[in-house]
């Protein structure tokens, strides 16, 4: 063997030696021998603050929140209890406990959980996510005006409002169950937790996050003065599922603690726009049921409208979305131009050694899930928005003021305006309550 | 409210059952389905940590939760510490200008001739990794970047993992919420246990 490659021989042997060694915890250098005596520490690191039990806590402050709101809104009728539970849940679930996880968020863990075995959630988390859907079953989005932090810091900066144009809010309305349908499927296939991601208020919470969120946080509350609580009403994605559970709920907060006298207090008073109004039959019938039929016969196509969005919408944005397809794209683009290791990630995926083609073949392999993905949550967008029209086009039998229970945040500021209240309260006399 | 017809009451307290049941039973089965429900904290894995200084900026709090810390077993107590020492220091002196650490983090303290003590000061640290980088090159990688647990937050989405390039950062079970390197072909081989083992059952 010529001496060069013994000389090479030998060093890559010593490398391996070395890598085997270091891989095996052996030590690259030997602790010296100490004369003096010193003994070497031991670190020992901080310990954990989450407990088991600071999270079976929170679990029972959100119980004792949500039964809490549910006494105020509906036994005592008291909007002073609901606003002092909402600014004390405020004070401990925000500014205390800094946000996560809270019930907005959970939905994504329990997707996650569904989906990856490996990423089962505590009962905890599942507690989390449960009880204000179970308190929205049986009284109402009463979460939303007395536990929900996010709900309680918009409540705070409400100065004066007007009621939204119809056509706005079914416009707006749409957002919440799109971001909800977009944000399960980016979770279930491995793109990450986005109403995390985007969350405007927790920044604001923990008093630190990126710049552009702490800016969206100010700008939602800075709105939310006179378009009251826009990230619930128009963005909040557990709002969707509180808003089915409280349509479906036992009991709800009323307007009149006891009657309708329909003398049109209430009218403005609430200002998220979420009290029906009586309103007189449709005068053209024919007209209405033919609406009624063109919106039957249209809800399927609006389905695969949404499919067929989703799935196009899939290709493009993947790189934006997925980091599988966002490193093989970086990938691709060193590989055209020459420039190699231009990125952590392409500069860690080259030092593994493996070969391009495994970035290639996991970009296909997430773009064909997200494609999937997106094209069930576009179907999903399209049928609620279906049912939404058709929901519009329905007879209304309604002879009285009561709150829209899907929209209806149980907040309480109703219940000053009715005159039958201050009956109630012994503050007024039955008679003159009475129209 | 007006009266409602019974039939309409009766669909309506069906279908709260239903949604109860999905809700209920979805979450039930993301907590059933996992080997076992751990409480899971998010950890660094320095075994695969590049050292790429986006643990000081990328973390939700500033300044960030991931700090480095000293796992005084591993270290070969060199001589010419390359955690402490600038590549570039003229002198082996304490002098800032030869010191790797930015913020002047790392204190030394003599023990005898010639070995010298490293300790890093968490309210100074950063969490860049400079150090990390110079002793895992060079040394036997006792500095080790750690996300210290009584100030992580615990994000739903951990801004970091989010940004790692070496995807370096899990959730880990709570029970072994640091992973020293030392430590940290156990902890893997447990964690990857849990994640093959029900994938396949």
């Amino acid at each position: 063997m010529p001496k060069r490659s013994r000389i090479w021989a030998w060093s890559w042997t010593l490398v391996v030696a070395a890598s085997v060694l270091v891989a095996s915890g052996v030590q690259r250098f030997p602790k010296p021998d100490f004369r003096s005596g010193y003994t070497v520490p031991q670190y020992t690191p901080p310990a954990v603050e989450r407990t088991a039990a600071r999270e079976w806590l929170d679990v029972g402050l959100l119980t004792g929140g949500l039964v809490l709101a549910g006494y105020f809104a509906l036994a005592r009728r008291s909007r002073r209890g609901l606003w002092i539970l909402s600014v004390a849940s405020l004070v401990w679930f925000g500014l205390v406990r800094k946000g996560c996880v809270c019930p907005v968020g959970s939905i994504q863990n329990v997707v996650l959980g569904l989906v990856s075995p490996a990423d089962g959630i505590p009962w905890t988390v599942a507690g989390i996510f449960l009880l204000p859907l179970v308190a929205a079953l049986v009284v109402g989005r009463v979460f939303c005006a007395g536990v929900c932090p996010l709900g309680a810091i918009q409540d705070l900066v409400i100065f004066r409002w007007r009621p939204l144009p119809l056509w706005l809010r079914q416009f707006l309305g749409m957002i919440p169950p799109t971001y909800l349908a977009f944000a399960v499927a980016n979770v279930a296939v491995g793109a990450g937790f986005w109403i995390c991601r985007y969350d405007p208020f927790v920044g604001l919470f923990r008093r630190s996050g990126p710049a552009g969120l702490i800016a969206l946080g100010w700008i939602l509350l800075l709105i939310g003065t006179v378009v009251p609580r826009p990230y619930c009403r128009f963005l909040c994605p557990y709002g969707v599922l509180l808003g089915w559970c409280s349509q479906l709920s036992r009991r709800h907060l009323t307007i009149s603690p006891d009657q309708c006298i329909q003398c049109r207090l209430c009218e403005e008073s609430c200002p998220f726009d979420a009290i029906r109004v009586p309103t007189p039959p449709h005068p053209d019938r024919a007209a209405a049921r033919r609406r009624m039929v063109y919106a039957l016969v249209l809800a399927p196509a609006w389905v695969v409208l949404g499919a067929v969005a989703g799935w196009a919408a899939a290709d493009p944005l993947a790189a934006k979305v997925h980091p599988d397809c966002a490193l093989a794209a970086e990938l691709r683009t060193e590989e055209s131009t020459g420039k190699k290791e231009q990125s952590w990630e392409t500069r860690v995926f080259r030092a593994s050694g493996r070969p391009l083609e495994q970035a290639e073949e996991a970009d296909r392999d997430a773009r064909r899930r997200l494609r999937r993905a997106w094209a069930w949550a576009g179907a999903w967008v399209g049928g609620v928005f279906a049912v939404r029209r058709i929901a519009l086009g329905r007879r209304s039998e309604l002879a009285d003021y009561v709150p829209d229970r899907g929209q209806c945040l149980s907040c309480g500021r109703c219940f000053a305006y009715c005159p039958r209240e201050y009956v109630r309260l012994g503050e007024l006399d039955g008679i003159r309550g009475q129209p | 409210m007006n009266a409602e017809l019974p039939r309409r009451a009766w669909l309506r307290q069906n279908a709260a059952a239903v949604a109860g049941l999905v809700f209920g039973g979805a979450a039930t089965a993301a907590t059933r389905r996992a080997a076992s429900p751990h409480r899971l904290v998010w950890q660094i894995d320095p075994k695969k940590c590049v050292q790429c200084g986006r643990c000081m900026t990328n973390c939700v709090l500033v300044p960030s939760a991931v700090k480095c810390v000293h796992n005084f077993d591993q270290c070969g107590y060199c001589r010419l510490c390359f955690g402490y020492f600038d590549p570039g220091a003229t002198e082996l002196t304490t002098a800032a200008e030869n010191q790797m650490c930015p913020t002047g983090a790392i204190r030394r303290r003599f023990i005898e001739p010639p070995y010298y003590e490293y300790s890093i000061v968490e309210d100074l640290c950063t969490g860049c990794g400079k150090c990390v980088k110079g002793c895992t090159t060079f040394g036997n990688g006792s500095l080790q970047l750690q996300i210290l647990h009584h100030r992580c937050v615990q994000c739903n989405e951990c801004a970091i993992a989010r940004r790692c390039p070496a995807q370096a950062i899990h959730r880990v079970p709570v029970e072994h919420a640091y992973r020293m390197k030392s430590q940290a072909a156990s902890v893997t081989a447990t964690w990857r246990h849990k994640e093959d083992g029900p994938a396949h059952a």
